[in-house]
């Protein structure tokens, strides 16, 4: 679809918005609607918009399959980590208290990572499962 | 200083090296982890076991939000049984799988294939180790999700309509058990079990609570396969690799067991389920009809693999034979049956495995006088097989006998009758092998043939040597079940 000159320039207009936006549902999630789920599944459609309008190979330059392995397996440490940086604190798994000396700024800084964490193993999955189910039948047409 | 922490480790330990398999990307970095991960997991269980083995109970606040705000784990002698099983299974499992894994799952998926058996992992230990009613769901699922991908991974193509088939029905009951979770939600405010069970004795309104009550029966019982919820379980066992299906066969069914017998004794009560309602009845029923229907159909299966997934949902019925008597005795012989039964199915289907890696499957045209060719994998099965049966000095000799015990207690004698000619069905079934085995002259591909490697076969001879000492020597998991019925008879009446 990378021929239509109206497609090309509104996504191009379009991506760098919703990867914004993105990152303002996961940053305000403290304080209204939204998180890393959300933020997570935003920024990856924003990847998907971009494989849509300029075809599969391109989304891959951006954001290579081996990259979405890396992002599905991280996320997950880092929730997990959070988990354990409580422990190693000598407090309870998953203890935000221990993790800064104000509890109140422990309990923001806990929740701030594991949303992180989240971001990054939603976006992950979202891609990984567009990228296989793009990928099926091995058609690279770059109109796909 | 790390020893109060335990009660997380067990899940979390397993949980944390999946996703490092995954960056790992290689299947040996993987195996190890895997592999220290389960038989660390199985020190931290027995110690968990012993900690609670006076009848205290381990309270664990995740987070440090105390309970029943928080997230609690809580280890009684119930869970810490059922935790020790499920990592007992899974370090012995995960020593075969390696052998047995290289030669079903590609190269390039071994490390993704002990991701998902570490996540299973991590996902069944949690069911066991929560006190957390939607924890505990979420456990579920991560144990469930990582079950179909492991089912889909076997080399048949048919693998993935059976991990669909599964798919379909694990979610029905994973979404039946959380409709039910939120109707006890709706009319208690609660999510921990033991808060739940506190505040359900002052709920006036009880028509929502049945409700749950019915909910959450059919759900689990999908997910621990009660006849006639069963139907996933054949193509599921016969088509995984051999390896998860020794793991699921011996893990995933247990655990939800454990998740029955916890809502029934430990939320709901006793004499709400048992007294109030012919919940008794129904399950005696069901169990009767698994015992009988699921062994005659296993006897006419051509493929060893479906004979004993089959023979699982006998021995299943088995086990909630034991729970529907609602007595000590009755819980006992259910819970050293979820131990033995176990023990049993794991060695069968590693034992299967075995012969699966040599021959390519199980199909009894193929395995005609596999014995000559591999006698030490034979007389294995054979003597699982006797496990099966009910043989004295193994332990299916001990289930049944204080199964049995049971029945004759609650004075209904022809049900001790009826555990006895079922037993009956399970002689032919596993006659067929031995007939196959070793009375028929093998086809000339199969003189072939070598044994089994010894990687495989040394963990599956520890569960048939398992088999026969608590066969002979039964104190030890007889003692563990009666006091973990004795924890569950305990509870709220």
């Amino acid at each position: 679809m990378k021929d239509y000159l109206v497609l090309r320039v509104v996504s191009k207009l379009l991506i760098s918005l919703m990867i914004l936006f993105g990152l303002y549902v996961q940053f305000h999630g403290d304080f209204g609607p939204g998180g890393g789920f959300q933020a997570g599944v935003i920024i990856a459609a924003a990847i998907i918009f971009y494989g849509i309008i300029y075809g599969l190979p391109a989304a891959r330059a951006v954001v290579p399959s081996g990259l979405v392995e890396i992002m599905i397996a991280s996320g997950v440490l880092i929730y997990a980590g959070v988990g354990v940086a409580g422990l190693l604190l000598g407090g309870n798994y998953l203890d935000y208290f221990v993790l800064d000396r104000d509890p109140v700024a422990g309990q923001h800084r806990g929740i701030f990572w594991v949303e992180i964490g989240v971001l990054i193993t939603v976006a992950g999955v979202m891609l990984k499962i567009f990228y296989m189910f793009a990928g099926r039948g091995g058609d690279n047409r770059d109109d796909a | 200083m790390i020893t109060p922490h335990f009660p997380i480790l067990q899940v979390v330990l397993p949980l944390i090296a999946a996703p490092v398999m995954v960056l790992a990307r290689r299947g040996t970095l993987a195996w190890l982890l895997a592999v220290a991960v389960s038989w660390a997991g199985l020190y931290i269980s027995l110690a968990l076991l012993a900690q609670v083995a006076d009848g205290g109970v381990i309270s664990y606040a995740i987070g440090n939000w105390p309970p029943p705000w928080g997230i609690e784990y809580r280890i009684d002698r119930v869970n810490a049984f059922l935790l020790v099983l499920v990592s007992l299974i899974a370090a012995v499992v995960v020593v075969y799988s390696r052998a047995s894994i290289g030669a079903e799952v590609p190269r390039e998926q071994q490390y993704l294939f002990y991701a998902m058996y570490a996540l299973c992992l991590a996902g069944l230990l949690g069911i066991a180790a929560t006190g957390d009613a939607f924890n505990l769901f979420v456990f579920l699922e991560i144990s469930s999700l990582s079950t179909y991908v492991l089912i889909a991974m076997g080399r048949d193509r048919r693998a993935l309509m059976a991990s669909y088939q599964y798919l379909i029905m694990g979610t029905i009951g994973a979404t039946f058990y959380v409709i039910g979770v939120g109707l006890l939600y709706l009319m208690t405010g609660t999510l921990n079990m033991a808060d739940m069970a506190a505040r359900l004795q002052d709920v006036t309104e009880v028509r929502p609570v049945l409700a749950a009550l019915a909910f959450i029966t059919v759900g689990v019982c999908l997910k621990l396969a009660l006849f006639p919820l069963h139907v996933w379980l054949p193509n599921a066992y016969a088509y995984a690799p051999s390896a998860v299906t020794a793991f699921l066969a011996a893990t995933a069914t247990k655990v939800s067991v454990y998740v029955l017998l916890r809502f029934y004794f430990s939320v709901f009560g006793a004499s709400a389920v048992f007294a109030a309602l012919p919940m008794g009845k129904i399950l005696l029923l069901l169990s009767l009809a698994a015992m009988f229907i699921a062994s005659a159909i296993a006897i006419f299966q051509a493929d060893l693999k479906r004979l004993f997934a089959y023979s699982s949902v006998a021995q299943i019925g088995y086990i909630t034979l034991g729970i529907s008597f609602d007595s000590v005795t009755g819980l006992t012989a259910g819970i050293v049956h979820l131990f033995n039964h176990a023990l049993t199915k794991g060695a069968l289907f590693m034992l299967l495995g075995c012969i699966a890696l040599r021959l390519g499957g199980v199909r009894f045209d193929n395995i005609r006088g596999i014995a000559r060719v591999m006698p030490v994998t034979s007389f294995g099965i054979v003597l699982g097989g006797l496990s099966l049966i009910g043989v004295p000095a193994t332990v299916g000799f001990v289930s049944k006998w204080y199964l049995v015990l049971a029945a004759l207690e609650s004075g209904q004698w022809w049900i001790a009758l009826a555990i006895v000619l079922s037993s009956l069905l399970a002689v032919i079934y596993v006659w067929r092998f031995v007939e196959a085995a070793y009375f028929r002259e093998p086809d000339p591909g199969i003189v072939k043939l070598k044994e089994a490697p010894l990687e495989m076969l040394v963990p599956a001879w520890l569960m048939i040597a398992g088999c026969i000492y608590f066969g002979l020597d039964a104190s030890l998991t007889v003692d563990g079940a009666s006091q973990a019925a004795a924890t569950l008879l305990q509870g709220i009446r």
